[in-house]
């Protein structure tokens, strides 16, 4: 008979709502081994093509079945870095588990392989049982790369230009590294502790970070080539520009962006309020706008530092939101409240400047726009209004432009994209650009392909 | 980590701080600022003005009051000890023009500090200044001196008259819209100062550049915590300010935010005084 989907044990909903702590637990052993048993072994595996950098998905499948996790992480290496953090955090459902065969027998994409879990499980062994190997440093090449920004894309072309023997020096603005996934993505979801070892073993490799250094305002990105004598650059500076919906209302006070309100949470720690010196806003009723990742991490955050009740405004449907299936699944469990088809248009003050309230439209969802999903149309004269005391706009990012303004001949599109040929090189010699900042808001893995293939042009460059 | 090089008093609260900072102090201008956290682990991200540099050492110079929890905690640091980070130059820096008419620096309390590069890069870019420098007593007043070195005149006001004239700032500043005709006022110092100029100088259309200082976080355009109603329009204070035309600035606005976590930050410290003496959270 057919082995059962193996569950992800996770905290109770009503004691994890309380504290930051991972909810997801990861399998037991016995439990990666079954659902790695539900792989069939594709011939022409499917699911590989789903992956944005393409892991040998049956390869490491096989080994974890067999219990091997040695062998099953050395494969997934060969193709990623940062397998601890993209097992947590690909939306797998449109990746590889999307065009995996079981999911499509079973005509339901949630019951494919679970593949993220077991990537997820293999990378907290190795990690767990002191197994990171730092890898091998070829000899000296005696060229230097600077890395703008320390996210998933910059850290993963430092390892591999540190691994062909360049001397790599990493910028970052912040004074932590990591990028989104320590101060956008909550520890309920991403420990930092995680993202900390994978920084070590960079370290250990011999790569220079650098942080408290804002490229543009601390050193001109030209003067890092020129004054500073590095032969090639890659920008990583991820998106890092909150979008707002320009309704009136919007700068009173209680109004945040998800990057601030997420910020104040994961980097400075606000939520440990005994220690924190920086405050977070405390509101007995939130209304987070938006129906993304970005959102499901600030409504669950607001539930954490003490909210009552915390509403998601978004003008689709369930079936349309973009985040991640788990995501939603999770927020709903902790009582978060979903107003689909739902748009707020204005939000209101009191005398005293702060938010008590908004004033939403009813949606329907009418014909198929050019994407192919149904367009959200206004109900006229749907007005309503719902009473709270602040709203997080969690609409993404947008491009940051603090370094194309400092930076005339940089390329960008009219979004503020740098712009890269298929080589990730930018309008500039020797400056190359990847993940967010030339993607738009994109996802971690997509932000790590686009580093390990910059590396590779600069590699190409440089060894040329 | 960057190195306390030295320190002195100004005054009861107000601290001057000359900090290693090489890179920063080749790149600032007149204007901009930086962002630091005395210790990193559970510290907080605080915004201060440079007030001055010297290249060659590779120091920066900032002044502050000691007003709260983190402005406190830096002011009890010594000569010789660090500090956990330090980012900049942020900010855009001041737009300095020669202009055949006076050039007016007004600062209030703890705004003098930032206001001091930019009255010495006036006076340096050729322009006749006239500085107008506040405080509430003849104690809290800081930085005379430096302001009197780049100023072709000085007025002085304090709130109960012990030194200078016994006046706010506006007075005079409406004095010399008057009677000299000024190319620009500049007037940084406390919000409600701040918005007074502004609304002191409209009637004489005098262009009017103030400093704002608004909370921040990171300091360069990712969080939108600074942000400020300008004209119909909504502006990041670090990224394109901290300079906005006053004329333009929402002030109620901007000092509402400002207030956001008052009534949070006062609870915090209570709760703190239960804790140390073995009370309940
Ligand atoms: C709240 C939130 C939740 C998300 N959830 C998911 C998820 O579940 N799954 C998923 O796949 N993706 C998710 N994403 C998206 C994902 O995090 C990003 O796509 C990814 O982090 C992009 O990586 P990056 O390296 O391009 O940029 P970033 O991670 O943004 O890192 C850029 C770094 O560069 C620094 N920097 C910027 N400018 C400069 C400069 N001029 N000088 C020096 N340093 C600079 C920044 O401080 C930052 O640390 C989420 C994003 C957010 C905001
Ligand atoms: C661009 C910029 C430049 C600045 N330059 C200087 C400077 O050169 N010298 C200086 O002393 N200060 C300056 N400030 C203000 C300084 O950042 C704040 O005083 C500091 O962040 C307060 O931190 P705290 O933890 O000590 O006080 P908190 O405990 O945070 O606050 C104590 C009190 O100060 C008020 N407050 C909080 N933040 C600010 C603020 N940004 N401005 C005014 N009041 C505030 C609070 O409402 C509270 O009443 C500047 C601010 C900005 C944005
Ligand atoms: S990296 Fe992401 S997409 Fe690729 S196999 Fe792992 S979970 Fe799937
Ligand atoms: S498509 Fe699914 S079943 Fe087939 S090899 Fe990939 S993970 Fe296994
Ligand atoms: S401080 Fe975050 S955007 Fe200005």
């Amino acid at each position: 008979r057919a082995i059962p989907l193996q569950e992800m044990p996770s905290q109770d909903p009503l004691v994890r709502r309380n504290n930051m702590e991972e909810v997801a637990l990861g399998y037991t052993e016995s439990q990666v081994k079954l659902e790695a048993m539900r792989c069939l072994q594709c011939k022409n595996a499917p699911c590989i093509s789903g992956c944005p950098v393409s892991i040998n998905i049956p390869g490491f499948i096989a080994a974890a079945a067999e219990g091997d996790f040695e062998k099953s992480i050395g494969i997934i290496k060969e193709s990623s870095s940062l397998p601890a953090i993209c097992g947590r955090v690909c939306p797998q459902e449109t990746q590889c588990m999307a065009t995996c065969t079981v999911g499509k027998a079973e005509k339901d994409v949630m019951r494919s392989v679970q593949i993220g879990r077991i990537e997820r499980y293999v990378a907290d062994w190795e990690r767990e049982n002191d197994k990171i190997q730092v890898p091998e440093v070829a000899p000296s090449t005696g060229k230097r790369v600077a890395i703008v920004g320390s996210g998933p894309s910059g850290l993963s072309a430092a390892f591999d230009l540190r691994k062909e023997g360049h001397d790599v020096t990493v910028y970052e603005a912040f004074h932590k590294n990591g990028g989104v996934t320590v101060y956008g993505i909550p520890e309920f979801r991403l420990p930092k502790k995680i993202v900390e070892i994978e920084i070590d073993t960079l370290v250990k490799m011999g790569v220079k970070i650098v942080t408290n250094f804002l490229v543009g305002k601390t050193r001109k990105l030209t003067d890092l080539l020129e004054k500073d004598g590095f032969d090639a650059v890659y920008i990583a500076a991820g998106a890092g520009l909150p979008k707002f919906m320009g309704i009136e209302g919007e700068n009173l006070v209680g109004v945040f962006s998800a990057n601030e309100y997420l910020t104040r949470s994961n980097l400075m720690k606000a939520y440990d309020t005994a220690n924190s010196r920086t405050p977070i806003y405390h509101a007995k009723k939130v209304a987070i706008f938006g129906g993304g990742n970005v959102a499901m991490d600030a409504a669950r955050t607001a539930k954490r530092i003490g909210a009552e009740e915390v509403h998601v405004v978004y003008r689709r449907t369930e079936a349309e939101m973009p985040a991640r299936v788990e995501e939603v699944h999770h927020a709903k469990e902790e009582g978060i409240i979903f107003d689909f088809l739902t748009n707020p248009v204005k939000i209101l003050g009191d005398e005293n400047g702060r938010v008590k309230g908004i004033e939403c439209l009813k949606y329907e969802l009418g014909e198929p726009d050019d994407s192919g999903r149904r367009r959200p149309v206004p109900i006229e004269g749907s007005n309503f209004i719902i009473d709270l005391d602040a709203c997080i706009p969690s609409l993404g990012n947008n491009a940051n432009p603090i370094l194309s303004n400092s930076t005339p001949d940089l390329e960008v599109n009219k979004w503020g994209n740098i712009v890269v040929d298929e080589n990730n090189k930018t309008s500039i010699d020797r400056i190359y650009a990847g993940g967010d900042i030339v993607l738009g808001a994109a996802t971690v893995i997509l932000a790590m392909g686009q580093g390990r293939h910059a590396a590779e042009s600069i590699n190409k460059l440089l060894k040329a | 980590m960057n190195k306390i090089i030295r320190k002195i008093q100004l005054s009861d609260d107000v601290f001057q701080m000359e900090i290693e900072a090489p890179l920063i102090a080749e790149e600032r201008k007149a204007g901009q600022f930086i962002i630091l956290i005395v210790s990193e682990e559970f510290g907080e991200r605080i915004p201060l003005t440079i007030a001055g540099a010297d290249e060659e050492k590779g120091t920066i110079t900032i002044i502050f009051q000691a007003v709260g929890d983190s402005t406190k905690e830096l002011g009890k640091k010594s000569e010789g000890d660090y500090i956990d980070s330090l980012l900049g130059p942020l900010g855009k820096a001041t737009h300095i023009v020669k202009y055949d008419k006076p050039v007016v620096c007004v600062g209030g309390g703890i705004g003098v500090a930032p206001l001091r590069p930019i009255v010495e890069a006036f006076k340096k870019a050729g322009n006749e200044v006239i500085s107008i420098i506040g405080a509430r007593n003849k104690d809290l007043l800081i930085l005379e001196d430096e302001i009197r070195a780049y100023s072709d005149e000085v007025i002085i006001c304090t709130d109960d008259g012990s030194y200078g004239r016994k006046d706010l700032v506006t007075a005079p500043l409406k004095e010399i819209c008057e009677s000299r005709d000024p190319a620009e006022v500049v007037a940084i110092g406390p919000p409600v100062m701040m918005k007074f100029c502004a609304l002191t100088t409209k009637p004489y259309k005098v262009k009017t550049t103030v400093s704002l200082n608004t909370i921040m976080i990171d300091g360069t355009g990712m969080c939108g915590g600074c942000r400020v109603t300008v004209g119909d329009e909504t502006k990041f204070v670090c990224v394109d300010g901290p300079e906005f035309d006053g004329h333009l600035v929402d002030f109620d606005n901007m000092i509402n935010r400002l207030n956001t976590y008052k009534h949070q930050e006062e609870e915090h410290n209570c709760r703190i005084g239960l804790d140390s003496k073995g009370g309940e959270k």
